[in-house]
């Protein structure tokens, strides 16, 4: 008898097999990380059916189980290894199989070279996710499945991570998108982050199986592989259990079961982990705390029998919507919390209707709407106006603690802070996509260890040795949680732990503190997470300072819209009447707006009486019918400019440029050089999603940056055009502009050239011209360049390269002098025009709107002027910053930042690619300049795929607070 | 306390005053290298002290100061030295640091402007840090690094290249466990003894002593079975700091491994052979090309003072000379990629391949970028040149925890045994990687290979 357990992070799979490989007993549950308990449980089911006195020998797999196999000296078998192992006994002749767990996701190329490939420690769970996101649209995975056949259309969805992937549904749902869509488009994340992360360049074809959890009991996820793969794969009978069956087929050991169950019985792990302060130490620590926090409380008032003047505040946040109804005295009359379950408007309209039906007497004169469906909130009902949510707050807050200094929110999908200087709001610091711990981060654990999440914060308030957790993105939780688990930490300790590092995510990587000084003496703490009390204690125990909560923590946002609407009330409001809420409709359609090459997807909102809401958009074309107005968008005309130079034909063939990275500073100035010579220069097409997934495949390390993924995609562009040669050079260093202590290009800018090389198979069908170039020396480039072209072309002469390095220099100087140009040119005219200037800044690369997503656009629309930091960087000598000042591109941040000093009308706005690991030391230094100017820093992180919203809420907050 | 003198540009300067009664702390990394180089510091004349605080504390004061996206490393050593001054145990008013800096592309040029920083943010300011450098980078009038002490110190790093070498060829067989340490322990005190009568540092004594290692090594009683031998290659810190890897190397002997973790020569020999990359591919000084190769053939004697020794040692696995390395990757990647660990870090790969140590951990800290391109970046080309290597890149980082990391290298091993036990069932292992017949008879022990349970 052979048994195999295999302990995953969310489920426990055992069988037990014969010798001849029968299998006798086989079950598959959750375990709900009692690991210890269900392995006995289960030992004793299984020991029912084994006849008795015949030797077991038995194994455990699963990264969940390997310290029990430790602690209880048990053969311990690698997950993925296991795999292989019950395929070649149970499906010869696979190719490659596909297996995807609870966060795990393997592919295991068997045939042609036995290759192995597991996700690495980002990539994000699979089963966790499709989990994750199914609670977000409040339905089960297997009710996915069925509306993901029901699908029409794909939007993209980030494939990195589990946290990206939910800021990109969110808007979806605010913005009324179908859920089966989303469930489809969910479904075929999976799928790109698989292949993206794993295969790595080698092709997935032949016999392909699908084994684990997801992969069996969801079609539609298995459709999606194979119209993605191009074949139809196979999920083999007990696709769930080939990691219990490769265990139980490699046992060699015989263990006495009877014994080990005794032996679980008995087991207590070592308790051995990285323990923190309790959160209270004993009840009466507990009461008086509850007691400073009752008295921050909002007067209220019985609207039953109210006759009056209300105001309406909603504030539609990602997970839920919040309702206020106050009196003119800003007592609260009527308050509403809910989940939005995807969809806030009927939940609105019941609120509105029940309040109108219910106290007739009660006159609303203003409505304000804000939030992420702030747009869609305020059309569908025709509200006053809708504010920017960091507004919204700010005037909530003042109304509790009138020299507030400091506002922290902890929502259900974001942290929002913001300092206050001179009463408007000074810095916003919002978290990025890669680290909300958030609301919604505590009900996910909540519910998978099977708790709500009140119940689960609640469980921590008194636990003796909290784990420290760290402070990272949810992922590497997920995978801290375990090992506390493993370790021995009770469920206590881990709430504890959690409610803590939520904190300490919103202090050391949201807003980059390290002592309370730094905050001021006045903060107010709000959002729906603040309610926990172990959320709050653990906050003023790491800044040792007393904070305000008020009693509405959750509902500050609508509370500061109601206050906002009382404020800027006009003669009657726009709300729709009690009769119009009756007939009120809302239907979804989808179209594609076609204006532009763009051609963005729309969501167009109907609401019953004719009137419509299109979402989706990033610039104003499907509702004005008008083009954006470039004119005074920088990004805009350098990205025309560049795509406009043309090639010339010429007689020693073409060259291929791909156009990404620094190319796009390097077009003009290669251009030239190999038009010069003779050559017909010939770049890559406009990036686009296409273009990318043509190349996604073959990235070899799936935490580089997104503009150098994009890079595969055109080379492959290329190549697949036809040209022979590809020409695209490393460069350690960069040009010397005199503006920092050196002038190197960052790691990947410097050598991507060598990953593409030695990663895309196609790359060896043509010439590939990778070599070094040294462009800061003027006077050594032309012989070098003519020994590395000699290596490639032959007749090539020292003279006509001199030539064609002259051409080359010039054109450089021309295109950034033009830039220049154009750049006064601009700022000219937004003075002229009293508009903010917005210095866009980031690499020359960020004026790919594959990369930017539009934000220059986005914020054109919002009223400003945009230019580039290339303009105004040399207006300042060489700055002496603190730290080392070393790459050419980064230099001219620092100078960007020192000349706008004296600029009234300029703020920087800085673009940061996700996974710069430059920018992690440039943003810091740049947001110190700024502060020490007293201007106010805006950084804008982007990958992949970027949340407009997010971006369009601090960008909105900026413009509030540079308002004069 | 020394009063504080600043340079033109702010920055508070090691003076001579300072040299007499400051203690220096040193942050950690190859344990073994670094304890002799703190040796030859002392021997120089200043009060250094290696630092051993690990911990909790230590990322909790590094995620604490530095952003938490800057790389792993950077927040370690940061994290290590405020936990040291917060320590209590040295006076901080005699007290300086010391960090290295390399002048490359990579962010670590960076650590130490982060390091001042972290030190304003948590109160040091006043605290002198001292830039250790080749490039003349941050002069400082009390410490400087003379050629006499370069020469030391490189002495001390080919020490620590030979003992950690034969260390780790010698601790996985040996029959008595903990001899190989003790003998790594006990050499670290001769030499030590040496340095500080200003003794072993010079080539002639240095032959004698490396002689005099290897012998030791070789009468250690061993019993070769076939192990799996893992290579550790990576981000240099990463590589070598147990803090940062979570005791890697450790881990891999705990699952009946053999480590080859390669030596420190080679990445002085790349930063240096560097300078004359940059001129053969871009053209420059020939006066400084001079200096430099001059440089360059010292750092080679030194290497070759080593590897000769080991040629009287056939039963360990030798070190490939630096330029035979360097070949490995010609047509791999080019000599341009000087950033980080550069196109060494492929070759290193490639290397222990070669070697044997098909199977290997390359290491880096999350979102490293120099390794996106020379580790990550070309694992798929080494296994089209070898199939049979077996490599798993590993990132680390203060979250990542250490069963998702070993679980993958489990991954890797269980591959790596399987492998083993083929060749150990085709005989193959027996002809190319069994011992050799042993240069000194008298104690060591060789028997045939007897796989244990893989």
């Amino acid at each position: 008898m052979r048994i195999g357990i295999d302990v995953g992070s969310t489920t426990i799979k055992c069988v037990a097999l014969t010798e001849q490989g029968e299998m006798v007993y086989s079950s598959y549950e959750r375990h709900f990380s009692q690991i210890i308990d269900k392995t006995r449980a289960l030992l004793e089911a299984v020991s029912q059916k084994l006849p008795p006195d015949e030797p077991v020998k038995m194994a455990i797999s699963g990264s969940a189980g390997m310290g029990m196999a430790e602690a209880m000296d048990i053969p311990f078998v690698q997950e993925v290894f296991s795999t292989r192992t019950a395929i070649q006994k149970l499906l010869p002749g696979t190719d490659v199989a596909i297996e995807l767990g609870g966060e795990d996701a393997k592919i295991l190329f068997l045939t042609g070279g036995l290759e192995v490939r597991m996700n690495g420690t980002c990539a994000g769970g699979t089963g966790a996710f499709i989990d994750q996101m199914a609670t977000l649209l409040d339905i089960t995975p297997e009710e996915m499945n069925e509306l993901a056949q029901q699908a029409q259309r794909q939007y993209t969805i980030a494939s990195r991570c589990g946290v990206f992937a939910k800021s990109d549904i969110q808007p979806l749902l605010n913005q009324g998108a179908q859920k089966s869509d989303i469930s489809s488009s969910i479904f075929y994340a999976v799928v790109n982050q698989t292949i993206a992360g794993l295969a790595q360049g080698r092709p997935i074809k032949g016999k392909v199986a699908y084994l684990g959890g997801p992969l069996t009991f969801l079609s539609e996820l298995r459709a999606c592989f194979d119209k993605t793969l191009k074949l139809t794969g196979v999920c083999p009978e007990n696709s769930l259990y080939f990691v219990a069956m490769g265990a139980a087929f490699s046992a060699d050991q015989v263990i006495q079961i009877p014994e080990l169950i005794d032996k679980l019985g008995h087991y207590t792990a070592t308790g051995r982990y990285n323990s923190i302060e309790p959160l209270f130490r004993n009840e009466n620590e507990y009461q008086e705390f509850k007691a400073r926090h009752e008295r921050d409380k909002v007067e209220r008032r019985d609207p039953k029998g109210y006759a009056g003047e209300a105001y309406l505040g909603v504030d539609a946040g990602s997970t839920t919507v919040k309702m206020v109804l106050m009196d003119p005295e800003a007592r609260l009359l009527l308050t509403e919390y809910r989940q939005n379950n995807g969809n806030p408007i009927p939940i609105i309209r019941d609120f509105l209707m029940h309040a109108m039906d219910e106290y007739p007497n009660l006159k609303i004169r203003g409505a304000y709407a804000t939030g992420y469906g702030e747009e869609l909130v305020k059309n569908a009902f025709r509200m006053d106006g809708g504010i920017v949510e960091t507004v919204a707050h700010f005037t909530a807050a003042q109304r509790f603690m009138p020299e507030v200094e400091f506002i922290i929110d902890i929502g259900g999908q974001d942290i929002k802070c913001f300092k206050i200087a001179n009463h408007a709001i000074d810095s916003i610091f919002l978290n990025e996509a890669c680290s909300s711990g958030c609301g919604s981060f505590l009900q996910t654990f909540a519910g998978a260890l099977g708790y709500s999440t009140e119940e689960f914060a609640k469980l921590g308030l008194f636990a003796d040795r909290p784990v420290d957790l760290g402070s990272r993105c949810t992922v590497f939780m997920n995978s801290s949680v375990k090992q506390a688990q493993k370790d021995g930490a009770s469920i206590e300790n881990i709430s504890a732990g959690l409610s803590i590092s939520v904190v300490k995510n919103a202090l050391y990587k949201v807003i980059r503190a390290t002592g309370p000084d730094q905050l001021g003496r006045h903060i107010v703490v709000q959002g729906g997470t603040f309610l926990n009390d172990a959320v709050l204690r653990a906050f003023e125990q790491e800044l040792n300072v007393a904070v305000v909560r008020p009693d509405i923590a959750g509902l500050m946002g609508a509370y500061g819209a109601a206050l906002y609407a009382m404020a800027h009330r006009g003669e009657k409001t726009a709300l729709l009447t009690r009769e119009e809420l009756e007939t009120f409709s809302h239907t979804v359609k989808d179209a594609r707006c076609g204006l532009c090459a763009n051609n963005c997807r729309l969501t167009v909102n109907l609401f019953g009486d004719g009137r419509r809401f299109i979402s989706g958009n990033r610039c104003e074309r499907p509702i004005t019918h008008k083009a954006p107005d470039d004119g005074l968008n920088i990004y805009a005309y350098k990205y025309q400019k560049l795509r406009a130079i043309q090639p010339v034909k010429g007689t020693r063939g073409r060259i291929g440029l791909p156009m990404g990275l620094n190319l796009y500073e390097m077009l003009p100035f290669w251009h030239a050089f190999f038009t010069s010579l003779g050559f017909e220069v010939v770049t890559s097409p406009e990036s686009g999603r296409k273009l990318y997934l043509l190349g996604q495949a073959t990235i070899p390390s799936d935490t580089v940056c997104f503009p150098a993924k994009l890079m595969h995609g055109h080379v492959q562009k290329l190549i697949d055009s036809g040209v022979e040669t590809i020409f695209y050079p490393c460069m350690s260093y960069n040009f010397d502009e005199g503006l920092g202590d050196n002038h190197y290009n960052c790691p990947v800018v410097a050598y991507y050239p060598e990953v593409l090389k030695n990663n895309m198979p196609d790359a060896a069908k043509v010439t590939f011209i990778k070599d070094y170039v040294g462009v800061h020396r003027r006077n050594d480039f032309p012989k070098k360049m003519l020994e590395i072209l000699s290596r490639y072309f032959d007749g090539l002469t020292l003279k006509e390269v001199k030539q064609a390095s002259d051409a080359a220099y010039q054109a450089h100087e021309r295109h950034l002098a033009d830039i220049r140009a154009k750049g006064e040119q601009i700022i000219e005219e937004a003075r002229r025009q009293n508009k903010p200037i917005i210095v866009l800044a980031g690499r020359p690369y960020h004026v790919d709107p594959e990369i930017n997503h539009g934000i220059d656009r986005l914020i054109t629309s919002l009223g400003a002027a945009i230019i580039s930091e290339d303009v105004i960087s040399d207006r300042v000598e060489k700055q002496k910053v603190s730290v080392l000042n070393q790459w050419t591109y980064h230099a001219r941040l620092y100078a960007a930042a020192r000349y706008i000093k004296d600029q009234k009308d300029m703020n920087l706005v800085q673009l940061v690619s996700f996974g710069c690991g430059i920018d992690a030391i440039t943003t810091d230094e740049v947001r110190e300049l700024l502060e020490s100017q007293g201007k106010i820093y805006t950084q804008i992180k982007i990958d992949e795929i970027t949340n407009l919203g997010a971006v369009k809420i601090r960008l909105r907050s900026l413009f509030a607070a540079i308002e004069p | 306390m020394a009063e504080t003198t600043r340079n033109s540009e702010g920055r508070i300067l090691f003076t001579r005053e300072m040299r007499k009664d400051y203690t220096i702390l040193i942050p950690m990394m190859a344990p073994i290298h670094f304890g002799l180089l703190q040796k030859v510091f002392q021997n120089e004349g200043y009060k250094m002290e290696l630092l051993t605080n690990d911990g909790p504390g230590v990322v909790r004061e590094g995620l604490k100061y530095v952003h938490n996206d800057t790389c792993y490393p950077a927040l370690l050593v940061i994290g290590q030295m405020i936990d040291a001054l917060n320590s209590g145990k040295y006076d901080l008013n005699k007290t300086a640091l010391i960090i290295t800096q390399t002048g490359g592309g990579c962010r670590a040029s960076n650590y130490i402007h982060l390091l001042r920083k972290a030190l304003k943010k948590a109160g040091y300011e006043k605290i002198p840090v001292i830039s250790l450098n080749l490039s003349g980078m941050e002069r400082n009038p009390g410490f400087k690094l003379t050629l006499s002490m370069l020469r030391k110190a490189i002495a001390a790093l080919v020490y620590g290249d030979m003992l950690m070498l034969l260390n780790n060829q010698v601790k996985a067989y040996q029959l008595e466990k903990g001899e190989s340490e003790q003998l790594v322990q006990h050499w670290i005190q001769r030499l030590s003894d040496q340095f500080n009568q200003n003794r072993g540092l010079s080539m002639k004594e240095m032959k004698v002593n490396l002689r005099a290692i290897a012998q030791d090594f070789a009468r250690v009683p061993i019993h070769k079975t076939p192990k799996v031998r893992v290579g550790v290659v990576g981000e240099i810190y990463v590589k070598y700091s147990a803090l940062a890897n979570n005791h890697l190397e450790d881990f891999l002997s705990s699952q009946d491994c053999e480590v080859m973790v390669p030596g420190l020569m080679g990445f002085m020999l790349f930063k240096v052979d560097n300078r004359l990359e940059d001129i053969k591919l871009y053209g420059g000084n020939k006066v400084k090309y001079g200096v430099v190769n001059a440089l360059m053939s010292f750092l080679t004697n030194m290497e070759t003072a080593m590897l000769e020794i080991l040629q009287d040692f056939p039963q360990f696995v030798k070190p490939t000379p630096y330029q035979e390395t360097k070949l490995l990757v010609k047509d791999v990647i080019g000599y341009g990629s000087k950033m980080g660990e550069g196109w060494l870090l492929t070759a290193e790969m490639l290397e222990l391949c070669e070697q044997g140590y098909e199977n290997v951990v390359c290491t880096q800290p999350f979102g490293c970028l120099p390794n996106h391109i020379n580790g990550k970046g070309m694992i798929r080309r080494i296994r089209e040149i070898n199939e049979n290597a077996n490599i798993v890149a590993i990132d680390y980082d203060p979250s990542a925890t250490k069963v998702n990391q070993e679980n993958r290298i489990k991954l890797m091993l269980a591959v790596a045994k399987e492998n083993l036990q083929k060749k150990v069932d085709s005989g193959a292992y027996v002809k190319s990687e069994a011992a050799p017949s042993p240069a000194s008879q008298d104690a060591y022990l060789h028997q045939g290979p007897t796989l244990t349970q893989a």
